[in-house]
């Protein structure tokens, strides 16, 4: 096509312009950046700091897409160069099919070959149809900046985070999925230039009824720290001194699988295998004995403490800091401590 | 309602995952395998609908012919017939085109998929596959009911869930929740008996592309010896999540 192109070219000068043009735009790098209310999750600055990585890697910029976010340009600080802004009342209910197609109008646009998203649940969703929509391979999970970019090599978890997998991407335009919490924040000193977008949506036959969520509460997903426990806990009524702790620590509370399953808690704070994945700074087990299941879905945390009155729970052989006593007696000293500590570092 | 469950071969939780040829495979080398658990659940809700809506549920994996215990499982539980696509499940998209050929050929209502595998976790099937098929797609499903061609499926989002109302056909990526550990079915010795009746149809593939490749796995570093503090000395924790490991 270039060729064909060529000869319809009537003077030679045009010829390196077009090239130029094609240089400077081949090798681009797209981010979604995914906000909430018109605010920027912290997972939105965390992929723009990947996508700076990257695109550093490729010696190229960065561009976001961003979907009813109220200011933009906080995004400059994480190394996005531009954001493409798309205001549409049509886009306050996610949907994948229609945000997917958001980004792929803006990945064309731009003619980005790399396009990395978050895995946060609507990212998660999103992604596998946005691949199929810009035939792209698309690698989830993914813990590092690229070991290569040709071939296009990232390392992601596997075996729910028993192992890492080095992959290639080896199509034209690639999807990366990044681990929450896994590449960390990246600062940077540049500005984000805005620009208002307008795709195309399609229309979509999954439409939303209602959401059921608390607002006022650190989801898991985002939450530095977690505080998680188990059946240690004897019953529900004695979960006010986990959440005092969570309270304290301004963490998520979570479970394990045989407190949900026993209704002692929402399905919804189920960590583990078959619930939700953990992949905080600080993870705080408390009375849960640490099944391996319990264990796969929180092995992503960066840091672990367990108390647990059973020494030999299989948690202590995974935490880093491990507290053998009786949680009724250990977690309201520890709420005292770490409020004096506050008091004291405020 | 023609009903298609994607089961994964995936190794037991409790596996030892080692990997073998220059760590570029998994070693199955006395690792039981057993159906996805996020399938399982999926499997469990579509024979419900066999048996409340009369629906028929066929199950389906892309894989060896080392995947076929894991099938005659699911048709030990209720499945009427299972297919295998006869090539090794390498990429997420290329497992998606596959099962897109069959979903299309079979003129499935509904397809039900786990969120995730447990063992890579690649997450993107389901997706693929609805975008492939043009199918509705609800991820992370924890609930659904159908009614004629219509569906109610709630999705658990970060922090809470959503309840979304959509049609036939439809392909949900579920977990637990959609139904509950407790009324998963241990296949029982009737039906061992009947599933080695029922028919396992060996296809082969319709696509031999692959979008991303295995390189090479990696086991985390071993971990070092956790640190125990006295249950009378929790300065001492507070003391080392602040100074040591930085995260208060």
């Amino acid at each position: 096509m270039i060729w064909a192109f060529l000869k319809f070219t009537k003077t030679l000068n045009e010829i390196p312009a077009f090239v130029g043009i094609i240089k400077e735009k081949i090798m681009s790098v797209l981010v979604y950046t995914e906000s909430e209310n018109g605010k920027f999750k912290k997972t939105a600055f965390e992929v723009a700091s990947y996508a700076k990585a990257v695109a550093d890697q490729l010696g190229t910029t960065v561009t976001a897409v961003a979907v009813n976010a109220n200011d933009s340009s906080e995004l400059g600080q994480y190394g996005v160069d531009k954001v493409l802004n798309v205001s549409n009342a049509d886009l306050n209910d996610f949907n994948a099919k229609s945000y997917a197609a958001v980004v792929k109008q803006a990945a064309e646009k731009e003619d980005a070959k790399v396009v990395i998203v978050s895995q946060s649940a609507d990212s998660k969703y999103l992604a596998p149809v946005l691949a199929v929509g810009l035939n792209a391979g698309y690698a989830s999970n993914v813990v590092e900046a690229p070991s290569s970019t040709a071939p296009f090599t990232v390392k992601r978890t596997a075996f729910t985070n028993k192992a890492f997998n080095l992959t290639t991407i080896d199509t034209d335009v690639k999807v990366v999925g990044v681990s929450n919490n896994a590449f960390g924040l990246v600062e940077n000193s540049g500005s984000a230039a805005a620009e208002d977008f307008s795709p195309a949506l399609p229309t979509s036959g999954v439409k939303v009824e209602s959401i059921d969520k608390a607002t006022d509460k650190v989801t898991i997903a985002d939450a530095e720290v977690v505080v998680s426990a188990g059946r240690g806990m004897k019953g529900p009524e004695n979960w006010g001194m986990i959440e005092e702790l969570a309270d304290v620590l301004g963490a998520a509370t979570a479970c394990s699988k045989p407190v949900s399953d026993l209704g002692w808690r929402p399905h919804g704070e189920h960590v583990g295998q078959t619930g939700k994945p953990v992949a905080s700074n600080l993870y705080i087990a408390i009375g849960i004995s640490g099944a391996i299941q319990h264990l796969a879905g929180i092995n992503a945390s960066k840091v672990k403490v367990v108390v647990n009155t059973d020494p030999e729970a299989p948690f202590f052989k995974a935490a880093d800091y491990g507290v053998v006593g009786d949680a009724f007696e250990v977690i309201p000293q520890l709420i005292e401590k770490l409020k004096a500590f506050k008091a004291a570092n405020a | 309602m023609k009903i298609l469950v994607c089961i994964s071969h995936v190794p037991d939780t409790t596996s030892k995952i080692n990997f073998t040829d220059g760590d570029s495979k998994f070693d199955t080398n006395g690792v039981q395998f057993v159906i996805n658990p996020n399938d399982e659940f999926g499997l469990t809700r579509a024979m419900w609908f066999k048996e409340k809506q009369g629906a028929s549920v066929d199950v389906i994996n892309v894989g060896g012919a080392e995947t076929e215990p894991t099938l005659r499982k699911a048709l030990a539980i209720g499945a009427d017939s299972a297919i295998r696509v006869n090539t090794p499940a390498t990429d997420g998209f290329q497992v998606a085109k596959e099962l897109a050929k069959v979903v299309k050929d079979g003129g499935y209502d509904l397809v039900i998929a786990g969120r995730e595998s447990i063992d890579y976790n690649g997450g993107m099937v389901p997706g693929m596959l609805a975008e492939l098929t043009d199918a509705n797609f609800v991820t992370n499903c924890i609930s659904l009911e159908v009614d004629g061609t219509n569906a109610t499926a709630v999705r658990e989002i970060d922090g809470g869930k959503e309840t979304v109302s959509t049609a036939l056909p439809l392909i949900i990526a579920g977990q637990k929740g959609l139904v509950e550990e407790s009324d998963l079915r241990i296949p029982n010795m009737r039906g061992i008996m009947m599933a080695r009746k029922k028919p396992l149809t060996v296809l082969e593939p319709s696509t031999s592309s692959s979008e991303t490749t295995t390189v090479k796995f990696e086991k985390p570093a071993p971990k070092g010896a956790v640190t125990l503090v006295d249950a009378d000395n929790l300065d001492e924790l507070v003391n080392l999540l602040h100074n040591e490991a930085k995260v208060i």
